[in-house]
């Protein structure tokens, strides 16, 4: 089929399937794949039944710790994880929103401590329906529609 | 509490600052204690501030402590564009328990987490103000001798006045009732009264003063800021509305109090100051007695 012509399989990895196609290069930042030495794919605007488009990312050769993964929730809630070895998927999970964000999140209150020294962000998760970061340091709640990344 | 700093009010829990209180009452029995014998207090406060500033270093004097710091950032290093974190490294250095009061809010936090030394906050711009709030609380024990079940009214600017959101969060743990008077652009923000609704007590709101004067145990009154107005006419409209004069106590409750945490602008009249019910410089007074029970409990000397 053409479709899977378009991103070659996987021995061994992970594949992040199911990201929003804006959110693709940021999924790529979050996780620090702009240092990383093995092969990475990436296909964006790609199509998708669920969705429309999608962006997929597929990572050679590296498995992702739940706690390291779990942060890219953040901007690509819908993913899906499909950890690869030899060319036979091990597992497919969701994502979940960690209770704790350090050092991605942005805090929105321009008089935090966080905008104005050179300090690493910290959020503890409000439980509630939409994304809700209560600041640890000046503890005002940054929410989805003022969410920006570092 | 040895040891641990106090950054917002929930960093204590509610036995913990119970605990404050009874040391309080027995500081205000005996306020001259010569406990802080070689104890350096620094207090650093970047923006002006009368009672907090003179009521810590007030505590620290009555305790026979010696206080360093500065009441204006300007003659300070801070000027030459030294960061907090260094600032407050340097000054951990040089004393036993740091004091601060920074307009950037979560300040106080940061300053507690690069600090050697035990931090009390006091006050991080809108953010926290928490030993205001243990006088505050302190006070309505004095008056009413009791926390537990009382009616208390708040009153003016209820959504940017950090000591009234602090002081409601503190008093769900006595399953208080809150009568919320405020012009209908200044009501409690929904962030505060989540905590009213997880303990499932009951808050009304009200927009005319005199609705809630014969209800009530505690009247809480707070300045409306001009500052806090970006369109000057708006803040002219609210600025009156709520002037307490003293022919109003006439139908309060015999056990009433009148609080404020000051400065007062025109909200208290001052033919209110020489009633029994006025209570607001006693509560400044207890400012001290608080603030000895706390430096004394965070250095282990209580």
């Amino acid at each position: 089929m053409v479709k899977e012509l378009k991103v070659s399989a996987l021995e061994n990895g992970t594949v992040i399937d199911h990201i929003p196609s804006k959110s693709v290069f940021k999924v790529i930042k979050i996780l620090n794949l702009e240092n990383y030495e093995n092969q990475i794919l990436f296909g964006i605007n790609l199509e998708s039944k669920k969705f429309g488009t999608k962006g997929i990312i597929k990572v050679h050769n590296k498995y992702f710790k739940k706690e390291e993964i779990n942060k890219i929730a953040l901007v690509a809630p819908s993913a899906t994880l499909i950890t690869i070895k030899d060319f036979q998927i091990i597992e497919k999970t969701s994502l979940q929103i960690p209770n704790y964000i350090e050092g991605i999140v942005k805090c929105f209150n321009p008089n935090c401590i966080t905008n104005i020294e050179k300090v690493v962000t910290k959020f503890n998760l409000v439980p509630d329906q939409e994304i809700k970061l209560r600041c640890h340091y000046c503890e005002k709640i940054t929410g989805k529609n003022n969410l920006a990344f570092i | 509490m040895k040891g641990k700093s106090l950054i917002s009010i929930n960093d204590y829990t509610k036995e913990e600052q119970l605990r404050i209180l009874e040391i309080a009452k027995d500081f205000e029995s005996n306020p001259s204690q010569n406990l802080l014998n070689n104890k350096v207090v620094a207090t650093l406060f970047f923006e002006p501030s009368t009672r907090t500033r003179l009521s810590f270093e007030s505590a620290v004097c009555r305790l026979g402590g010696k206080v360093i710091g500065f009441s204006d950032s300007s003659s300070t290093s801070v000027k030459k564009g030294e960061s907090l974190k260094d600032t407050i490294i340097t000054v951990s250095n040089y004393s036993d328990l740091i004091v601060m009061r920074n307009p950037v809010e979560g300040s106080a936090r940061f300053a507690s987490e690069v600090s050697k030394v035990p931090v009390i906050n006091a006050g991080d711009g809108a953010n926290q103000h928490p030993t205001q709030t243990l006088l505050d609380l302190y006070t309505i024990l004095q008056t009413q001798h009791t926390l537990d079940d009382l009616h208390v009214a708040f009153v003016g600017d209820l959504k940017y006045g950090r000591t009234v959101h602090s002081l409601v969060i503190a008093l769900c743990n006595f399953n208080c009732t809150f009568h919320l008077v405020s012009p209908t652009e200044l009501k409690l923000p929904s962030a505060v009264k989540i905590h009213i609704k997880e303990k499932k007590l009951a808050y009304y709101q009200y927009t005319d003063l005199n609705d809630v004067l014969p209800l009530v145990d505690i009247l809480y009154m707070t300045r409306i800021q001009r500052e806090r107005f970006s369109d000057p006419l708006e803040y002219e409209r609210v600025k009156n509305l709520y002037n307490l004069n003293k022919s109003m106590l006439e139908h309060t409750k015999e056990n009433m109090k009148v609080l404020h945490p000051m400065p007062r602008v025109n909200e208290i009249d001052i033919d209110v100051d020489d009633s029994p019910k006025a209570h607001y410089f006693q509560q400044a007074l207890n400012g001290v007695y608080v603030r000895q029970a706390l430096i004394t409990s965070i250095l282990g000397l209580k």
